[in-house]
């Protein structure tokens, strides 16, 4: 037995004779698997659709059942969670509790694998691709009524993930401190001497991993072969202009990041936050469109399966897709719905406007990106 | 005994086996591959990095400091100096982190208060980058918690020096270079070396500091071990991050030995 093993024994240990104190030794998640039991015959455990459990209204009653929902690693201030957190609890009267809003997705993979089985485990992940790709095993497939409507080459064909949202790599700047970049190559001038910053170590933070790529291929390199982006960064670093300080809104509105590479969902948001404060605007480059989703999926071992499958349903309903529109995000039934006359004109209409066709890199481009950056990055900018 | 054990055991021995183990572990199956990952030019340069990082302050803070605590040694035992200075320094040798490393940013940072001060009065102090690399800023920051940590490991040594060493020496005509040479310095010798060994490791472990600083290409050992937890785009290195900590168990450990020799020769002539 490895230390490993031993450790979380004993630590189950202790759990359950701390609960024998208060009540027996049993999984706390007790009544989730009476209430998720529809009368389709199947537990909302294993529903893979609204219809296993018997349609729509009975997946609302057994989520309103439960009345709980855990959610991970969702700021309020990223593509408009804080809102749809809300909406949800009010339509529905679940009470969601979010944990841990500025965890990173490796976060929410190990808080699930730390709490399995307990009642605060989380029901439902919001993943970088990256980390969805390596854990699909965690995931129970559920296809939600929309399902169909989500392009092909965005979700897995049996729904054990979805992407979600998602958005292109720009460049935010503060138009009152700097001149307006219209090229990657113009973030090398005088003017941006100490004022370039990249949202966090690309080895690290799947956004700012985004923005090597971006730059990679503005230069003329591929998301695939980005050593022109690396070897970019290695050039602002020697003209002086990289910044090598983490964003965060507090450090643009003080001042400290006047340039920002992030997702443009990000971006823009900051700059609605910002309004009257501060004049921060967002630059998709014209010859680098490089877009990420963000994928969704539910935990297989949820302790409320019902609400967090009803979770699915409401994130790819009109409404929920229109709510990420509105953080300036681009929710994955876009296209359809735009067709289809149900988007918001209003908030699709802010979105940054984009002159070129977008690249979405594939895992086995990512997977050759990486395996190039963890070798050279330290190097470029260290 | 047994809170001692059980503290030791929870907080020490599962913690030092789990990184132990981990650094020979792949998957659940032996390897010597997470060990053979340390000869990536990466992670050398990041131990040369931490290496070199800890040694220039330990040095450094233990000159500095050192010629501090003589000063302080000096002064009367009462004198409010003293008390003040050596309460000072205790304050100063925990005061590292995550708050350190703000008082720095909020200093001469991009917008910090120094900057934008020198800014006012027509000089132009830049973007304050140095701040953020780890040979600079980080090396100044690091001696901010080094000297007054020296001041306190090595005031007792310096207090240890008895006048009426120094009125011999003078009796048997020695001048002050003599008593310096010939009596202070070798009977200092080995807390000297023991306190610079403890400032390395010291230095060689701190993580807060760094992380708060330095947000890029992970240059040092701590960091680099911190991005193979943490990381969401390479992912499955966390047994390589253990290695890496196994590495730096060794090199804690030598320091630490070769402190625990010099200090049993020290305390010889110490001892109260």
């Amino acid at each position: 037995m490895s230390p490993r093993s031993l450790r979380r024994v004993s630590a189950t240990a202790l759990a359950c004779v701390a609960a024998t104190v208060i009540a027996a030794c049993s999984p706390p998640t007790e009544d989730s698997g009476s209430s998720g039991t529809g009368s389709g015959g199947t537990s909302a455990a294993s529903a893979t659709s609204a219809e296993d459990l018997g349609g729509m209204d009975k997946l609302v009653e057994a989520a309103k059942k439960e009345g709980q929902l855990n959610v991970i690693a969702l700021p309020p201030d990223w593509a408009n969670y804080g809102e749809i957190i809300k909406a949800f609890q009010s339509k529905y009267g679940i009470t969601i509790t979010s944990d841990q809003p500025d965890a990173s997705s490796a976060d929410e993979i190990s808080t699930a694998q730390r709490l399995k089985g307990q009642s605060k485990a989380p029901d439902v992940f919001d993943l970088g691709a990256s980390v969805a790709a390596a854990n699909t095993a965690m995931f129970a497939p559920y296809k939600v009524a929309t399902f169909d409507e989500v392009p092909e080459d965005l979700k897995d064909p049996n729904g054990t993930w979805v992407n979600d949202y998602g958005g292109y790599m720009s460049i935010g700047y503060d138009a009152g401190k700097v001149p307006a970049p219209t090229s990657v190559a113009d973030l090398l001038k005088p003017a941006y001497k100490g004022k370039v910053a990249l949202n966090g170590d690309p080895t690290k933070a799947g956004a700012a991993f985004a923005g090597v790529q971006m730059v990679s291929v503005a230069q003329g390199g591929t998301v695939e072969d980005i050593t022109k982006g690396v070897d970019f960064f290695k050039q602002l670093k020697d003209a002086g202009n990289f910044l090598p300080v983490d964003p965060t809104p507090a450090t643009i509105e003080s001042g400290q990041t006047p340039v920002v590479f992030d997702w443009d969902y990000l971006n823009v948001a900051q700059g609605a936050k910002l309004k009257g404060k501060m004049d921060w605007k967002t630059y998709v480059p014209d010859n680098a469109v490089v877009g990420g989703y963000y994928v969704q999926a539910v935990n297989k071992d949820a302790p409320h399966p019902a609400a967090a499958r009803l979770w699915q349903e409401f994130l790819y309903s009109d409404e929920g897709q229109n709510l990420w529109l509105k953080g300036g995000a681009r929710p994955v039934r876009l296209e359809a719905m735009t067709k289809a006359g149900t988007a918001d004109a209003a908030a699709a209409g802010a979105l940054p406007k984009v002159a070129s066709e977008p690249v979405i890199p594939t895992e086995e481009q990512n997977a050759k990106a990486k395996d190039y950056l963890a070798k050279n990055w330290a190097n470029a900018v260290g | 005994m047994v809170p001692f054990f059980a503290y030791a055991t929870v907080f020490l021995i599962i913690p030092t086996l789990v990184v132990v183990v981990g650094a020979f572990l792949s998957g659940g199956r032996p390897t010597l591959g997470n060990v053979r990952a340390l000869t990536e030019p990466a992670v050398i340069a990041a131990t040369q990095h931490s290496i070199i990082l800890s040694a220039v302050t330990a040095l450094a803070g233990a000159v500095i400091g050192g010629l501090l605590a003589y000063a302080v040694a000096t002064a009367h035992v009462d004198s409010v100096l003293r008390r003040f200075v050596a309460s000072l320094c205790g304050v100063l040798a925990q005061f590292g982190g995550v708050a350190l490393a703000f008082a720095f940013l909020a200093s001469f940072g991009a917008s910090g208060f120094l900057t934008t001060w020198l800014a006012k009065a027509g000089v132009d102090a830049g973007p304050g980058l140095w701040l953020y690399e780890w040979d600079k800023g980080l090396m100044l920051v690091y001696l901010y918690f080094q000297i007054p940590l020296m001041l306190i490991v090595f005031l007792p040594a310096v207090e240890g020096l008895r006048p009426q060493w120094r009125e011999a020496t003078e009796t048997l005509g020695g001048s002050t270079w003599v008593y310096w040479r010939r009596v202070a310095a070798p009977i200092l010798f080995p807390s000297f070396v023991g306190a610079t060994l403890l400032l390395f490791t010291n230095a060689f472990s701190a993580y807060a500091t760094a992380a708060a600083l330095v947000s890029q290409g992970s240059p040092l050992l701590p960091l680099a071990i911190g991005n193979t937890l943490t990381s969401e785009v390479i992912l499955g290195q966390e047994n390589i991050g253990k290695a890496m900590a196994l590495e730096m168990v060794a090199v804690v450990a030598v320091a630490m030995t070769l402190y625990a020799v010099l200090d049993r020769r020290a305390s010889k002539w110490l001892a109260p």
